[in-house]
């Protein structure tokens, strides 16, 4: 909502300057978002009168003008087609500066001396009502600074109003809230009814009048069609950010700004039949007043003749029967639609209207007769003609009633932290045009006026307390009490531990887009259809992501454009898996690297990183709870490499899955080969364990190391299982240290080396007993792997 | 004899200086100090002297033997020195040369920024709670006292699934799941993604939220000044930060307020990042809606509440000088890596 303030002062005038005015506005819930000079800035410009005007001889399209600023006369040369004898206009005397850093000066143009110019709209800094000088009223008092004559030194205030507040998307309502804030008496310009001097009636009937409980429509015959628009009112409209159009459409824009009411007039001689208010019939189409023709919905309400819709009801008007140069008969319109007849509407037709803005947040519904009177008399002034009587249609009952609403100062206190007087209560509320009976001690009823129908239950009327008072007033205090809910157990392992080291190792935290391009999944993850977004942004970011890696691999993608040539990425958040048993959201973490295994450094060039690299990151994962319980296997994910791809396992349950990009993709999506990705469950990452305390032992241990050699597919996990099983508790650890393929091994084998680590926690173990040990490992791993020993 | 002492003693401590490593001095205690070194023979000649000279003799020797070994001791010691001294000078190293390892990564600064939030409201005694991003229409807004003609519902705000079911627009549904699962009193935040069909330069069509709940009896409008001004002033370590409240309209508190901080860019003077007006707008807040309490199964008679909501992305911006809101989601290392 955008006006200018001395509009408003003429409502309600308190002894506060600007800012003030500002920051009490913005303090009572209407947020000022821009205050703005009515005018830009310009000096030395007067109400000029052209004395003479005759052609120049040397330019078919400049005339020499003879310019009075009251005292003197001044030879002018103009362009301007308006022209003439007589015209009073803005001028511009040597010496001023206009918008734009232009400064007038003495000049010949085309042999022809010219002391000052002329000036349109726009050369101000206003609107170019015609094309040419800017037409003063004849009355314009010659010499008069036109700031002054046009009052420009005024101020424009726009106010970012919130939903409930449509009260205030008016004049009069931002009057009646500034009234209310400083106790200042209210203004109200005279509206009576105007007398019908012709008797022509155009007949209406509402079909719905739970969608229009109120029509009002009167018919003004023998309007001149050459009036205009006087200068107040197009300034005015222009403050407020309006274009004047034509003397018609403008009064009713001018009523709808300064009362809050949306009017329509309809060409009357266009009109055939009568006026129906009826629901659209699907199919039925409707050129509107924007040009665009609208195949219109049957949940739209509209305003019909006998030939069909004419206007949407509350949005806009059709072209057909819309005003024009030549418009001399008027039916004007003046209604209230329910605000659930119209939201929603203009949107599913792209409209937004400043009647759709009012109507669907809620227009005064006591508001119709004196806007429709409001209008008449300002047409009648401006343009002329007859109006006819006010005829009405609809069932007014069915307008919103206000309600009988319980205060009780208890619930003042409760809610606000702090008593207020209930002398003060009543006073607030009264301000505010609410009508406050007393039931009991500290007890009301209250009924608000008509356009605070945002009142419905007690807390609305505590908030227009805690508000009117202002809420700096209201105490402060950090509330006691004590934490509710239940801490987490010391087996959980917090989110933040698993993040961290993460980002320890090296990984930076990603935040991707939860929805992603659907090709792009399809390809990380075929097997998933995921759920897909109805209105995305864009077709990229058109479905959930089924998995982390679209993401990561998006970020590595730009990240390579920017030559990062080493990264490691991480995120956490919900994948989305569309199932039988429903969406599952299932948040997880993944992870990304490519490029070299250690920084670069001094002692030379490091390798590139590979899955042991990546492994390494996940065991760090695993060991924050309990690494035991989890297992690696050789596993298979679309994305990855199928020989170079792991699935981590916990309780029998594949947990996530591990491994290098797969080769076709990192071509298909211009990513590097040696590329490696993550992606795990975050709750079986969080389960640990509570750690239980074991005896140290100080008996020696023994170490054996021992080189099998088996086929080389032999899983190293299984042999070390199998080591494991073969041996009892006095079996303490056991190390791979070697892997060995080539020379000396026959082709398809492989050598594995282990550690092998003994100790007895009661006594010192002895060879022959480690032996024995070491013969049953041999042997298990002869039958299971047929692995021989390496000489 | 005595004149043999003194030639001996000289050649022992010529020998003694001239003795290049360890091995030689050695040497030269065996040759002049050893059981059978030609200073101690000096004491098994003393037999051959009279009873009255004997002991001034004797004494003469034991001189000449101790100043023979501290010459030894501290030649011992010098060339120790030396051989330590250049044993460091072979083994010194640039020390300007990096070290070895994986410098650590980053946390996103939008978790940076939510973990230092979470940590204020865990000290007051709230939980951390979560809720379903893929959310249905009566979480999101039917239960948060959004009718169905509310503007904010409009297609242009929400993502749809076209079944009921959307893209949570705020962190707001997890109060009324949190209140439907449990039992009076609640103190709980929720941080997390929240979705919003909209993106230009200062709208990305995700971004993240914290929510804040707090139900007990007796809690006021005071309360939840109280807790909002002190959790500002953490977040910006500023002790007198000035905030205010303004009245503002939310369907699902009432009363509501907008909080404004003195800008933390100028100090309230006024610049590019306040718009010129010295404050900025951080979050939304107010006393929970009696119809949010009932739709959570709170009886609204015995028991208020307050709510509050923030982005996280604009605290983050303020916070660090980020001055794009894109960057967040771009995740450039160079950008990442600034918030080690």
């Amino acid at each position: 909502m955008r006006f200018n303030e001395a509009w408003l002062r003429e409502w309600v005038n308190p002894a506060i300057d600007t800012d003030t005015l500002v920051h009490q506005l913005t303090m009572a819930g209407l947020e000022v978002d821009a205050v703005e000079p009515a005018a830009a800035p310009f000096t030395g410009v007067v109400v000029g009168e052209i004395k003479s005007c005759r052609p120049h001889p040397d330019a078919d399209k400049l005339r020499l003008c003879e310019v009075s600023d009251g005292e003197s006369l001044f030879p002018v040369v103009c362009g301007a087609p308006n022209a003439r004898e007589g015209l009073k206009a803005p001028f511009a005397k040597v010496g001023a500066e206009l918008p734009g850093d232009l400064k007038i000066k003495k000049a010949k143009l085309r042999g022809e001396p010219s002391e000052g110019m002329l000036c349109g709209g726009s050369e101000l800094g206003l609107d170019d009502l015609i094309d040419g000088l800017l037409e003063l009223p004849a009355d314009a008092p010659v010499g008069t600074d036109i700031r002054e004559y046009l009052a420009l030194d005024d101020t424009v205030i726009e106010v970012d109003l919130t939903p409930n507040r449509a009260d205030c998307l008016s004049l009069r309502g931002i009057a009646r809230e500034v009234g209310v804030l400083n106790r200042a008496p209210l203004t109200e310009p005279a509206v009576e009814a105007v007398a019908a001097s012709d008797e022509t009636t155009f007949p209406v009937t509402v079909e719905n009048s739970d969608g229009c409980p109120r029509y009002l429509g009167r018919v003004i015959r023998g309007i001149d069609p050459a009036a205009t628009t006087p200068l107040w009112m197009v300034e005015r409209l222009r403050r407020a950010g309006l274009h004047a159009i034509d003397p018609i459409v403008d009064v009713t824009n001018y009523v709808l700004l300064e009362l809050g009411q949306p009017l329509h007039a309809f060409d009357l001689s266009k009109l055939s039949g009568g006026i129906v208010v009826r629901q659209a019939r699907a199919g039925e189409q409707l050129l509107t007043l924007d040009d665009q023709t609208q195949e219109l919905r049957d949940d739209t309400l509209v305003i019909a003749d006998d030939n069909g819709p004419v206007a949407m009801a509350g949005i806009m008007g059709g072209r057909p029967t819309a005003v024009s140069d030549d418009t001399v008969d008027l039916f004007l319109e003046c209604a209230f639609f329910n605000p659930l007849a119209i939201v929603g509407r203009a949107r599913g037709y792209g409209l937004h209207t400043d009647s759709s803005h009012r109507y669907e947040r809620g227009v005064d519904p006591a508001l119709q007769q004196v806007a429709m009177e409001r209008a008449t008399a300002l047409i009648v002034e401006i343009a002329g003609g007859r109006p006819g009587p006010v005829t009405e249609a609809g069932d007014a009952a069915r307008a919103p009633q206000p309600a009988d609403i319980a205060l009780r100062a208890e619930r003042v206190t409760a809610l606000l932290g702090a008593a207020l007087d209930h002398g003060e209560i009543v006073d607030i509320l009264e301000r505010l045009g609410m009508t406050v009976r007393e039931t009991g001690d500290g007890e009301w009823t209250v009924r608000a006026p008509s356009w605070r129908f945002d009142m419905a239950i007690e807390e609305d009327l505590i908030e227009e307390l805690a508000r009117v008072r202002g809420y700096e007033h209201w105490p402060s205090r950090v509330p006691s009490g004590t934490p509710a809910g239940e801490p987490d157990g010391e087996r959980r392992l917090p989110l933040r531990r698993l993040a961290d080291t993460l980002r320890d190792r090296g990984y930076l935290e990603a935040i991707t887009y939860s929805f992603v391009a659907p090709d792009l999944l399809a390809k990380v993850d075929p097997d998933h259809p995921p759920l897909a977004l109805m209105n995305p942004i864009s077709a990229d970011l058109g479905v959930m992501r089924t998995n982390l890696f679209a993401g990561l691999l998006n970020a590595a993608g730009r990240n390579l454009n920017r030559q990062i040539d080493r990264l490691r990425l991480f995120e956490t958040g919900l994948r989305f898996v569309p199932g039988a048993d429903g969406l599952a959201q299932e948040p997880r973490v993944a992870g990304l690297l490519y490029g070299s295994a250690r920084p670069a450094h001094w002692e030379g060039k490091p390798r590139r990183v590979d899955f042991y690299d990546l492994k390494g990151d996940v065991e760090a994962l695993t060991a924050l709870s309990d690494p035991a319980a989890f297992s690696f296997r050789p596993g298979q994910h679309p994305a990855l490499h199928p020989g170079q791809c792991a699935e981590l396992v916990r309780d029998g349950r594949v947990v996530g899955h591990l491994g290098k990009l797969h080769p076709r993709l990192a071509r298909d999506l211009d990513l590097p080969a040696d590329l490696y990705l993550f992606e795990l469950a975050l709750e079986p990452l969080r389960d640990g364990l509570l750690p239980h305390f074991e005896p140290v032992s100080d008996q020696p241990r023994v170490q054996r190391d021992l080189a099998f050699v088996v086929d080389a597919e032999v899983p190293a996990g299984d042999l070390v299982a199998a080591v494991r099983a073969a041996c009892d508790a006095r079996l303490r650890n056991v190390h791979i240290f070697d892997v060995y393929q080539g020379e000396h091994i026959q082709a398809g084998r492989k050598s594995l080396a282990l550690t092998l680590t003994f100790q007895d926690p009661s006594r010192t173990l002895r060879d022959a007993q480690v032996n024995d040990l070491v013969e049953q490992v041999v042997s298990q791993l002869k039958q299971q792997f047929n692995a021989t020993l390496r000489d | 004899m005595m004149e043999n002492l003194d030639s001996l003693v000289d050649a022992a401590l010529a020998e003694v200086a001239g003795a290049a490593d360890a091995r030689a001095l050695d040497e030269v205690r065996v040759r002049y100090l050893g059981k059978k070194g030609e200073i101690s023979a000096l004491l098994k000649s003393l037999g051959g002297l009279s009873a009255e000279d004997r002991p001034k003799a004797g004494a003469l020797i034991n001189e000449g033997k101790q100043r023979v070994q501290a010459a030894l001791d501290e030649r011992r010691e010098a060339l120790e020195q030396a051989a330590l001294d250049q044993q460091l000078s072979a083994e010194t190293l640039d020390v300007t040369l990096p070290g070895r390892g994986e410098p650590p990564g980053a946390l996103h600064p939008v978790t940076r920024m939510r973990r230092r939030m979470e940590d204020f409201f865990l000290r007051l005694g709230f939980d951390i709670a979560e809720g379903p991003e893929v959310e249905d229409d009566f979480h999101n807004f039917e239960a948060l006292n959004i009718p169905a003609h509310h503007p904010a519902r409009a297609m242009h705000d929400t993502f749809y699934f076209g079944d009921g079911r959307l893209l949570r627009t705020h962190t707001s549904p997890v109060q009324v799941r949190v209140m439907q699962k449990g039992q009076p009193p609640f103190r709980i935040i929720a941080p997390g993604r929240v979705y919003r069909c909209d993106s230009d330069l200062t709208h990305t069509p995700m971004f993240h939220q914290v929510e804040g709940l707090l139900v007990d009896e007796n809690i006021t409008f005071a309360d939840l000044k109280g807790t909002v001004a002190a959790f500002l002033q953490y977040i910006f370590e500023v002790d007198d930060l000035p905030v205010r409240f303004r009245p503002s309209y939310f369907p699902f508190t009432e009363p509501s307020a907008e909080v404004d901080v003195g800008c933390v860019h100028c100090g309230g003077e006024g610049c590019r990042v306040c718009s010129h007006s010295g404050w900025i707008e951080i979050m939304g807040c107010g006393m929970v809606h009696p119809r949010v309490l009932e739709h959570g199964g709170v009886d609204p008679s015995r028991y208020s509440g307050f709510a509050f909501g923030m982005g996280i992305e604009r605290l983050t911006m303020l916070r660090y000088g980020v001055n794009d809101l894109r960057l967040f989601f771009e995740n450039d290392a160079r950008f990442l890596s600034q918030f080690a």
